[in-house]
């Protein structure tokens, strides 16, 4: 696979803040790449520096092995989608789309050619002489898409272009622009803040912290094997517990030892432990398992989500059996469910759900929603 | 609120606008239809066409002219020079502004608003003793050792002071139009190729048009009927069609003072929904 942008050691500060620190990363041709973080974690800097609307203050931002640090945005061969797309009110939807072409003077039936051919892909044939403040917020979307790929770009950026969708349009959305990557073969680099989006969409998922890149992988070595807490947490619902790995293959947490699939740790060293909440087993009370007593159930639809208190820490399970508030419990937990980290700077943040409400995560992502770094 | 309870609410701006403005405008069409004795006439409409007077050039030939239409004429090319002038200059003005600090915005909107503050007749004054033979500019140029400029009492000294009059009304809407434009659109021209002056070409200046527009209304309307600054600033020179009307007031015939004004009205509208009617076709064209 041909590298098509690097980022070398990039880093970058506004007003003394650093929103970037030391970055590196490929991205790689014909890849559907996602930069995934919480907002404030540097992601949309990072779509920008590719863009040309940012330089770095250190660091180099490479675009097919040549140094483009100061090339001006216009002069690149990359396109943005804008979050709120960022049409433009005096032109239709035709004229939105062949604004590139014209800037590049090409001939008139060309330019029709290639406009129409947009439309068709976006399916908005029949909409080219609409105003686009006459359109829906998605159909608003598919023109973005359609002005941002006439020009045929090496790479298409999107910055949270389906964040002001409605759900059901999201995941319609989010098929179709896939659809549209695999059919045009032009690398994408996604950013969002939803997780369930980058994990159904990427083939690599970037994730982001604090200026800092946490992990960089596939979507399912990023839920499956992450690499701290932060990443544990903010992909999927995660319990982590201080741990130690006694030897290969053996961890102690919660004052028992479990055996696990996980090696190459020094003797005694502590660590993090991951379980999913989907991956255990609740079985009735059993002296040599795990056992606490439920705190509360939570139905979900397709499953219960229950807390479990044991010695004092609280786990989240997700299970189809139901079980009663108060009721005492044992986990049955596989190796492979187990998931050992070394210690990271954001150990015992995360992955304790003895503050846990629904309700409290739904206000936080309408926030992030909305102010868009 | 319910639809009902609105409509009493506006009642009171209702009444205020039938009295101030609604009214007033049916007496200046009532004056300029009726004589002296209030019987029904198109005399004083006739007159404005009709009324020639002799004028000696510089020359000293002797010409006959329709005196109101000369007037007219001069009062509309003042008026047009200035609004270009205000333009070229407003414009530029207006787009610094937009793009700078909202602290910075703050202070320039101020700057540019306090002259607005002091009376109209003590600014003109002001511009008096700028533009002066020995006033304060040729003292200036004095000081550099460069030849002195003789200004007032010329067509430039008017167009100065129209200016200067006038141009916050320029400033002011098209400012506000930039101001309200998403910075993401002039991103979004730079991502899609095009360089400073494409992004002003495609972009800033056709979504500016409306501001345009109304500042170029805001300040030809006022500076056509404008008075008094060519009386000042042009050593009384240049009669324009504010000076006209003020005059036949002054010598009490009301009755052709509101003819002037009623024909004066129904130009600026004809040419206001010609300038409309070109701003449509314009925005039907781009679409």
């Amino acid at each position: 696979m041909k590298k098509i942008i690097e980022l070398k050691n990039v880093s970058k500060a506004f007003d003394g803040e650093t929103v970037l620190d030391n970055i590196n990363l490929d991205i790689y041709d014909n890849e559907f790449l996602t930069l995934l973080g919480p907002s404030g974690c540097g992601k949309t800097t990072t779509l920008r520096l590719i863009g040309g609307f940012e330089t770095p203050d250190q660091g180099d931002v490479i675009f097919m092995g040549e140094k483009i640090n100061d090339v001006p945005p216009h002069k690149r061969n990359v396109n943005t989608v804008f979050q709120r797309y960022a049409l433009f009110p005096h032109l239709n939807v035709f004229d939105n789309v062949a604004f590139p072409l014209k800037e590049r003077g090409l001939p008139k039936a060309e330019i029709e050619e290639k406009v129409n051919e947009m439309l068709s892909l976006v399916a908005l044939s029949s909409f080219a002489k609409r105003s686009v403040t006459k359109l829906s917020g998605g159909q608003q979307q598919r023109v973005a898409i359609a002005r941002a790929l006439v020009g045929q770009p090496k790479v298409l950026l999107l910055d949270e272009p389906l964040a002001a969708l409605d759900l059901k349009l999201r995941k319609d959305m989010q098929q179709e622009l896939k659809k549209i990557q695999k059919a045009t073969g032009i690398t994408f680099v996604f950013v969002t803040h939803d997780q369930e989006e980058a994990l159904s969409m990427s083939d690599t998922v970037v994730v982001m912290s604090e200026g800092k890149i946490q992990q960089i992988g596939t979507p399912i070595d990023i839920y499956n094997e992450p690499e701290n807490a932060f990443v544990a947490d903010f992909i999927g619902e995660s319990n982590i517990l201080d741990g130690v790995m006694l030897e290969d293959y053996k961890v102690r947490f919660s004052g028992r030892t479990f055996k696990c699939v996980d090696f190459g740790f020094e003797k005694k060293e502590s660590v993090d432990v991951v379980i999913r909440p989907e991956d255990v087993d609740i079985v009735p009370e059993q002296e040599d398992l795990l056992s606490g007593v439920v705190t509360s159930v939570t139905f979900m639809g397709v499953n219960y989500e229950i807390i479990v208190d044991i010695k004092g820490f609280k786990w989240m399970i997700q299970t189809t059996d139901f079980v009663d508030v108060d009721e005492h419990i044992s986990l049955k937990i596989d190796p492979d469910a187990i998931h050992v980290m070394h210690k990271s700077e954001y150990s015992g943040l995360y992955g304790d759900y003895s503050s846990f409400s629904n309700e409290f995560d739904e206000l936080e992502e309408i926030d992030e929603s909305e102010d868009g770094e | 609120m319910t639809r009902k309870m609105q409509k009493w609410l506006l009642a009171p701006y209702s009444v205020w606008a039938f009295l101030f403005m609604i009214v007033p405008l049916i007496f200046v069409a009532y004056y300029a239809l009726t004589d002296n004795d209030y019987n029904f006439t198109f005399e004083n409409i006739r007159k404005f066409f009709v009324t020639t007077s002799s004028v000696t050039n510089d020359a000293g030939q002797v010409s006959e002219v329709h005196t109101y239409i000369l007037i007219f004429l001069r009062s509309l090319k003042l008026a047009v020079i200035s609004t270009i002038v205000c333009l070229l200059l407003g414009y530029p003005m207006a787009y610094i502004i937009s793009q700078s600090s909202p602290r910075a915005q703050k202070i320039f909107i101020t700057v540019i608003m306090i002259p607005m503050w002091m009376n109209f007749l003590i600014r003109t004054y002001a511009w008096m003793t700028i533009l002066q033979d020995t006033g304060i500019l040729n003292g200036f140029l004095g000081l550099l050792s460069l030849r002195p400029v003789h200004i007032i009492g010329t067509e430039g000294a008017v167009v100065i002071g129209m200016v200067y009059d006038y141009i916050p009304y320029m400033i002011m809407p098209i400012y506000s139009v930039l101001a309200k434009l998403d910075p993401k659109l002039t991103e979004a021209a730079r991502d899609l190729g095009c360089n400073s002056v494409g992004v002003f070409k495609r972009v800033v200046l056709p979504l500016s048009l409306s501001g345009v527009v109304s500042g170029i209304t805001m300040v030809l309307i006022p500076s056509i009927s404008t008075f008094y600054i060519s009386q000042k600033l042009g050593n009384g020179k240049f009669y324009l069609i504010g000076d006209a009307i003020e005059g036949q007031y002054v010598a009490n015939n009301l009755h052709f003072a509101a003819a002037i004004a009623l024909i004066l009205m129904i130009i600026l509208l004809a040419g206001m929904a010609v300038m409309q009617h070109f701003a449509d076709i314009e925005r039907k064209l781009e679409a």
